[in-house]
C-alpha cells in the first residue's frame, strides 16, 4: 500500500493517528490474549462467540489499519501460530497479560526452541 | 446509458467490511462535478450530460474557454467529459453532481487510461508461453513461428506480435461501491481501477 494512503485508510476506518491502536500497547515478546469473534454456522442458524488465543507476539508488521500481528503459543506440545489483522472487526479485544523483554523485533528464533 | 461523474484515482488500500473480511479497494476522489452542457435529441441527435471536473487556475483560462464558461456562468473546469443518458430532463446547466449519486453496495462501471507498458514482448502483451528457459534453449521470450512457408506464404493480418501496450482506454464493469463519502468527496470501490495514482477516471452508474 502506498504511504500516501495510510493516513486516509486510518481515517476511513475510524482509527485516530495519535493513539495508533485501540488496544493496549504491546511489543514483540509480550504475552497477550486476543479475543476473536467466531461465527459458527449450523444449517441455517449462525451464532457468534468469542474465542481467546493467548500467546507471545512474534512480530507486528504493516502500517495504518493494515497492521498484522503474529501470535504464537504451544498447544499440547505443538507450536501454533495465528496471524491477526489488528484492525479487523473480528478482533474484539486484546489484553496485555505480561510484558516481557525482547531484544529484537522479530522473534522467529522461538520456533526453534521448546519454550512456548 | 446512465448518470456518471469524473474522479481522480488516489490509490488502493485494504478495506474491512462489516463481516471483517479484508478487501482490496480503490479510493477515488471526486469533488463535485458541474453540468456544463446538456445534449438533447433535437440539437445533437442524442441525449447526454457534459460534465466538468477540477477548477481551472485563472492563468490557464484562455479566451475561448473563458467565453464558453462565462456564457453558462460556471467557473472554468479542467476536464470535460460527456456521459450518454436516457433522460436528461431533470438536469440543468450549472447543477452540481456529487458522489452522493452512488449508494453503498451498488455496482458501477469505471473507465480510465491504463498504465503504459511501453514496447512489450509477446509474453507480456499476448500471454504467449515463450520458449524453454533451459535445456539449451536460446528462445526464451520469443514468439516462435508467425506463419507457414509454402501453404500461405505470408503473415496473416492482425497476427499477435510485440509492440506498444497499455496507455489505452479500459473499462471495468461491476465494481461494488464500498463507501460513498459525501463529506470527504470520496468513493471506495472494491477491486482495481485502470490507470496510475492520480489519473482521471469516469464513474458510471450502469453496471
Amino acid at each position: 500500500m502506498h504511504r500516501k494512503i495510510v493516513a486516509l485508510q486510518e481515517e476511513l476506518h475510524g482509527i485516530s493517528s495519535t493513539q495508533r491502536d485501540k488496544f493496549p500497547a504491546f511489543r514483540p515478546g509480550d504475552l497477550i490474549r486476543v479475543h476473536e469473534r467466531i461465527t459458527e454456522t449450523t444449517g441455517e442458524e449462525s451464532k457468534e462467540r468469542i474465542q481467546v488465543f493467548e500467546g507471545i507476539v512474534l512480530q507486528i508488521r504493516g502500517r495504518g489499519a493494515s497492521r498484522m500481528l503474529t501470535v504464537r503459543k504451544e498447544s499440547f506440545g505443538i507450536g501454533v501460530e495465528k496471524i491477526f489483522p489488528l484492525h479487523s472487526p473480528k478482533v474484539a479485544q486484546i489484553e496485555l497479560v505480561e510484558k516481557r523483554r525482547a531484544r529484537r523485533a522479530r522473534l522467529f528464533y522461538l520456533r526453534r526452541q521448546n519454550t512456548p | 446509458m446512465a448518470l456518471g461523474m469524473l474522479g481522480r484515482k488516489l490509490g488502493m488500500m485494504q478495506w474491512f467490511d462489516a463481516q471483517g473480511n479484508a478487501l482490496a479497494a480503490t479510493v477515488i476522489e471526486a469533488e463535485p462535478n458541474v453540468v456544463v452542457q446538456i445534449k438533447t435529441e433535437e440539437s445533437d441527435g442524442y441525449r447526454g450530460l457534459q460534465m466538468g471536473f477540477i477548477r481551472l487556475k485563472e492563468a490557464r483560462v484562455n479566451r475561448s474557454i473563458q467565453g464558453r464558461f462565462e456564457k453558462i456562468k460556471v467557473e472554468p473546469r479542467r476536464h470535460l467529459r460527456e456521459f450518454r443518458m436516457d433522460d436528461v430532463s431533470t438536469y440543468q446547466v450549472g447543477q452540481e453532481i456529487t458522489v452522493g449519486i452512488f449508494q453503498e453496495g451498488e455496482r458501477i462501471c469505471v473507465s480510465g487510461i491504463s498504465k503504459g507498458k511501453g514496447f512489450a514482448g509477446v509474453m507480456k502483451r499476448h500471454d504467449f508461453r515463450g520458449g524453454d528457459a533451459s535445456h539449451g534453449s536460446d528462445s526464451h521470450r520469443r514468439p516462435g513461428s508467425i506463419g507457414n512457408i509454402r501453404a500461405t506464404g505470408k503473415v496473416f493480418r492482425g497476427h499477435p506480435m510485440a509492440g506498444h501496450m497499455g496507455a489505452e482506454r479500459v473499462t471495468v464493469k461491476g465494481l461494488m461501491v464500498l463507501k460513498a463519502d459525501l463529506a470527504r468527496n470520496l468513493v471506495v470501490l472494491k477491486g482495481a481501477v485502470p490507470g496510475p495514482r492520480g489519473c482521471l477516471v469516469e464513474l458510471r452508474k450502469d453496471a
